[in-house]
């Protein structure tokens, strides 16, 4: 637990040091501030998947062909301006290209603020108002990230979609897809769990992109919290509605 | 009026310098006034440690007004102890009852070294204001003061930030560390004011790069507003925030023209 | 025979002295100033803003604090405001109005010629602290708002909500912390003074202990400044700061410099009584309280009856029924004493009987809870805070505490000691205030030295120095102020007796604010001074001071400096036995008029008391420098 004192000797001459050279955004996301920036962006893009991910497969209460239809439409989207299934691509390139910065300033920030206190307390925090959401952003975050591999590769790309359950994967049947997974009870208690988990990132991240970006006026203040719970609540009773529906056989049943 | 606790059992953090790992001892204060503050129960210890021919426990304090922000400790396991907006030497007795176990620890961060028992060293907040925290405005060229006016909500808003005492509670309080609360506070102070205009993205930009070398991130927990016992609100994180990113898109243009 | 001070007052009429004295000194060419440096020693609101501009101007310059940080320095605790002449309400004050109360306020016991400068300069510092971003309150057309103070029939007084102190220090720090950063000053913290050191009649420097590794180390300069505040923790209950001390004054006043008027200290009337024999300080309410308090004790000092059951007819507002005319608002002086009267006949209220009513039940009654609140509801937190009662339901209870000290190292009209090349600013020289010292004049003197005066005046000794060697610290002074500073701590862990340093400050505080607080009387002082030197001699022998001098010892660091204020106790004593008159701070029971004022003695006392060291305190030679009042006329101060 040793630690060292800054030198003894006089002070002077702090402020002369000059940063490193660097490309702007570069130089911008080398600091903590900086990366908070990148978080609360690709935070904001992330929160607009999961909402339009939320609402486009609430046409699974239409039936089979209204969501079947849906993924063809994605695919389509902008053709014949672009060629079909390029404009879907470069979404998921923004998706996945925003998700590794999100992780990766997460992680950044993690390490500096684990050295930021090397010797932690030896007695017992009593924290005041940092809430559960907050000081398990990490946990939460992680969780969601685990789901999202398990996810793609049950219904995007099929491996473990068959995997307890009959029927063959044909990807474009998104609806058997959903159906055949979510049936079983294991995979939805997951998928429930992993939205409860998703809810508690957004209760936190989705308010605190506003403090993070400096989106701060007295007047609206108030509302931050409260869009960040709505917002939150949204996408997961949205989501937890799936499992929920089909092993109630609403859908598919 | 004044009532009397008894037994109350310390657990105080005892590191006879900044090189050694320290350990909890436990001491045991069998009477004192409910009238006493937290401080003057530790110099009530100190005296009979010394009297017993032991080395006083070293903790740091000055004003006992709550207002030189030299006072620190981490008590209970909150920064400045239970009373809210209060620094640890305005902090009374009478806030404990009989029987009660004190836990005492110095604030803990990298940039804040243990000096000694519970005294740390907060140089790296000078060395945050040595980097911009000012108004540049040598003596004697300053014109009249009532040349500016200055929209008294906007006087009140840089003054409820100035009232900042740079007692650490903030980055002690905050689970990650961060200075962000004491370095926007002074960032809001001045870049509220029309003085603080010319440099004021100038500033920020050294502020906040500065504190990146010593302090942790702010990740919006909010302890720190919690712990202050100014009450300065992480508002002015979020104007900070603001003013950083503006700065670094403003000075690249300003780099740019010369 | 007693040597007549020069006090190097510049030729011409009051108000051209400053500029006739700017029009002549020597300057040192902006290249040259490099080539001198300057220690400055304390970071309140003398120190970092001297440090600050003397480093603006280009000379090297080394700070020293003993605290973690130069924001700490006790400056930050004042809470009033700051006088100017600004004349910004328009209600006819100007700087002759200034330096008129200023010096009626002081009793007529301060230097003409340096008052008139701090009237002058007043303007600037509001204009300078301004431009640094201070916060001061504005009204809502967003101009500089002004308060009235004691002792002013003018609004005059520029303020930052309750916190004006720490709104200064903090501008004159962030200008120190720039120049820190630029290179200008370097900041050595947690670095205390424990000696100044002279060579051939000059300060060459002076010798520091570092307060985290023990070690001592000399520092050598062309010029000192110290700005170490003053001695009021003398009393051991004080509104200063815990680490507040005379050290640094001390030790140069043993190395020559004299040190003038030690007896004039301000008690302040209104600070939250001591609750218990553990209390370690005492905190200021403001005086502003008073405007709507009402101050009382019960008549009958056998009082048994809770506070609210008893009787108007059974209380005694002492001063209403004193001082009809000015009532609760009686002078600082005047309340003070006569709590202290109230007390001493058993009046005084308490679980300690050592306080007295300040009701503010009439003002809710007559204003509302919610005016009342507006007011004071800042204050009244904080009493609630520190006394665990709540004066809007219990009246609030005072007593008078020891709050500023007017005298200090003697300074001429630059500044100087009575040793050349060392400087003395801020509370620690004795030159603006008199005899008392007006609310809201503290920080405006701290500034005025530090902003405006020093980087004139040094200029002033320096410039005939240019291209001459200084001493440097392997001079064999500075060694022999090393060896003996080091004697000094290793003396103090090894008498191994049984006192703490803390339990000899507290005897030593007792003897002083028994004897030689607000009111003094000849047999009094005599006792004092008689115990005072046994009491001392016990503390060379029965000191104990546990851990070592090689890592960061409080206790050590408590026995130098408790040994200092001793020293200085017999000075004090001495020096307010020789003074026989009354005046401001200093109240001789014997000199007081039928009502009970103070009474000067014009014809033998208008002078100021400079001691000048011969090796003991109790020997300490007096010296005088007469006060010529070429522009006042010598007034009895009347507050019927």
């Amino acid at each position: 637990m040793a630690q060292v004192l800054h030198g003894r000797g006089p002070v002077t001459a702090t402020a002369n040091k000059s940063r490193k050279k660097r490309p702007f955004l570069l130089d911008l996301y080398s600091t903590a501030v900086g990366k908070k920036y990148a978080m609360a962006i690709t935070g904001i893009g992330l929160m607009g998947f999961v909402l339009f991910h939320m609402i486009g497969n609430l046409k699974m209460y239409f039936g089979a062909a209204d969501l079947d239809h849906y993924a063809e439409f994605l695919k389509k989207l902008l053709y014949p301006l672009a060629p079909k299934g390029a404009v879907l691509w470069i979404l998921r390139g923004g998706l996945i290209a925003m998700a590794f910065i999100h992780i990766h300033a997460a992680v950044s920030l993690t390490r500096l603020n684990r050295t930021a206190r090397p010797v932690r307390y030896q007695s017992e925090r009593d924290y005041q108002v940092a809430n559960f959401a907050s000081r398990s952003m990490r946990w939460t975050g992680v969780t969601v990230f685990l789901f999202l591999v398990w996810h793609l590769l049950d219904l995007t790309f099929g491996v473990t979609n068959t995997v307890g359950a009959d029927g063959e994967f044909i990807r474009a049947n998104v609806y058997d897809n959903v159906v055949r997974s979510l049936d079983r009870w294991p995979v939805a208690a997951f998928y429930i769990l992993a939205n409860i988990a998703l809810g508690i990132h957004l209760f936190h991240g989705a308010w605190s992109l506003f403090q993070s970006m400096g989106w701060n006026n007295p007047r609206f203040n108030k509302w931050r919290q409260a869009f960040a719970t709505g917002f939150a609540t949204v996408v997961v009773v949205g989501n937890v509605s799936f499992p929920i529906a089909v092993l109630a056989g609403v859908v598919g049943g | 009026m004044s009532n009397h606790l008894k037994d109350i059992t310390l657990k105080i953090w005892r590191q006879s310098g900044p090189n050694d790992g320290g350990h909890f001892e436990t001491y045991k204060v069998d009477e004192i006034s409910d009238e006493a503050s937290f401080l003057e129960m530790l110099d009530y210890l100190n005296e009979r440690l010394i009297n017993e021919g032991n080395e006083a426990i070293v903790f740091d304090h000055d004003c006992r007004e709550g207002i030189c922000g030299t006072c620190s400790l981490m008590i209970n396991g909150q920064a400045h102890g239970p009373e809210r907006a209060t620094a640890t030497c305005q902090l009374h007795m009478r806030k404990f009852k009989s029987g009660d176990s004190i836990t005492i620890e110095p604030w803990r961060a990298k940039a804040f070294p243990i000096v000694k028992d519970l005294m740390v060293d907060r140089s790296a907040f000078d060395r945050i204001i040595e980097s911009g925290g000012f108004i540049t405005s040598p003596t004697g060229g300053a014109p009249d003061a009532n040349l500016i006016p200055i929209p008294k909500p906007v006087a009140d808003a840089a003054m409820d930030s100035a009232e900042c005492i740079g007692c650490g509670a903030c980055v002690a309080a905050c689970p990650n560390g961060a200075a962000n609360l004491f370095t926007s506070a002074k960032i809001a102070h001045l870049n509220l004011l029309p003085q603080g205009q010319a440099e004021r993205y100038k500033r920020v930009e050294a502020m906040v790069e500065t504190m990146d070398e010593y302090f942790g991130s702010c990740t919006n927990h909010g302890e720190c507003e919690a712990a202050c016992p100014k009450e300065i609100s992480i508002d002015v994180i979020a104007l900070a925030n603001a003013d950083y990113r503006k700065a670094k898109v403003k000075n690249r243009k300003q780099l740019a023209r010369n | 025979m007693s040597v007549e001070l020069n006090a190097k007052n510049p030729a011409g009429s009051l108000s051209d002295k400053w500029e006739n004295y700017k029009a002549d000194v020597k300057l040192v060419n902006p290249n040259n100033k490099r080539k001198f440096k300057v220690i400055v020693v304390g970071t309140g609101l003398a120190g970092a803003s001297a440090a600050a501009t003397l480093a603006e101007l280009g000379y090297q310059v080394d700070a020293f604090t003993f605290h973690d940080s130069p924001r700490r320095a006790h400056s930050i605790a004042a809470q009033g405001g700051i006088n100017a002449a600004k004349n910004y309400q328009g209600d006819g004050d100007s700087v002759h109005r200034l330096f008129y109360d200023t010096i009626k306020g002081g009793d007529f016991r301060a230097r003409e010629s340096n008052v008139h400068r701090l009237a002058e300069v007043s303007v600037n510092i509001i204009d300078q602290m301004v431009a640094q971003g201070v916060p001061f309150a504005r009204e809502y057309g967003g101009l500089l708002d002004n308060r009235s103070f004691g002792g002013a029939q003018v609004s005059r007084t520029f303020y930052a909500r309750g916190q004006t102190g720490q709104q200064l220090l903090l501008g004159a720090y962030q200008q120190l912390a720039r120049q820190i950063g630029l290179g200008g000053v370097r900041l050595f913290n947690r670095t205390e003074l424990v000696d100044v050191v002279t060579i051939e009649g000059r300060a060459a420097g002076i010798v520091v202990r570092d307060l985290m590794t023990g070690e001592i180390t000399s520092h050598s300069a062309h010029a000192v400044v110290l700005a170490t505040g003053g001695y009021g923790n003398v009393f051991f209950l004080s509104t200063n700061a815990m680490a507040c001390n005379v050290t640094a004054a001390w030790r140069a006043h043993r190395k020559g410099a004299y040190f003038a008027n030690p007896c004039y200290t301000q008690i302040h009337p209104t600070c939250i009584p001591q609750s218990d024999e553990f209390q370690s300080k005492l905190t200021l309410m403001s005086e502003s309280l008073r405007n709507d308090g009402r101050v009382w004790v019960p008549k009958n000092p056998d009082e048994a009856r809770p506070v609210d059951q008893i009787p108007e007819e059974d209380r005694d507002y002492y001063l209403e029924r004193l001082y009809p005319s000015y009532g609760n608002l009686a002078p600082r002086d005047i309340s003070s004493r006569a709590a202290k009267r109230a007390v001493d006949r058993g009046q005084g209220v308490g679980p300690l009987k050592n306080g007295v009513y300040l009701d503010f039940s009439d003002a809710i009654n007559r204003l509302g809870k919610s005016v009342v609140e507006e007011r004071y509801g800042n204050l009244f937190d904080m009493y609630e805070r520190i006394a665990g009662e709540n004066p809007y339901d219990v009246p609030m209870r005072i007593y008078p505490a020891s709050h500023y000290t007017m005298g200090g190292l003697w300074v001429d009209y630059e500044l100087m000691t009575t040793i050349p090349g060392l400087y003395a600013a801020g509370e620690a020289n004795f030159s603006d205030h008199g005899a008392n010292r007006l609310g809201a004049s503290a920080l405006m003197q701290g500034l005025a030295d530090g902003y405006f005066v020093l980087p004139y005046t040094i200029g002033n000794y320096l410039a005939p120095m240019l291209n001459k060697p200084i001493p440097g610290t392997d001079h064999p002074e500075f060694k022999a102020a090393e060896s003996a500073a080091r004697e000094r701590f290793t003396g103090y862990l090894n008498v191994k007796g049984t006192r703490s340093p803390d339990w000899f400050h507290r005897e030593v505080g007792k003897i002083i604010w028994d004897y030689c607080g607000m009111e003094r009387t000849q047999q009094g002082l005599e006792k004092a001074l008689s115990e005072l030197p046994a009491l001392y001699d016990e503390f060379k022998k029965d000191l104990r001071v546990t851990g070592d001098g090689e890592s960061l010892n409080q206790t050590l660091e408590k026995a130098g400096r408790v040994d200092d204020f001793f020293q200085l106790g017999m000075l004090m004593c001495r020096d307010a036995l020789d003074r026989n008159e009354s005046c401001g701070g200093h109240f001789r029971a014997e000199y007081q008029t039928d009502e009970g004022e103070a009474l000067r003695d014009d014809d033998n006392f208008c002078h100021v008391a400079a001691w000048e060291w011969t090796g003991d305190p109790m020997s300490a030679k007096r010296n005088v420098e007469e006060l010529n009042y070429e522009t006042v006329h010598l007034a009895t101060r009347s507050y019927k």
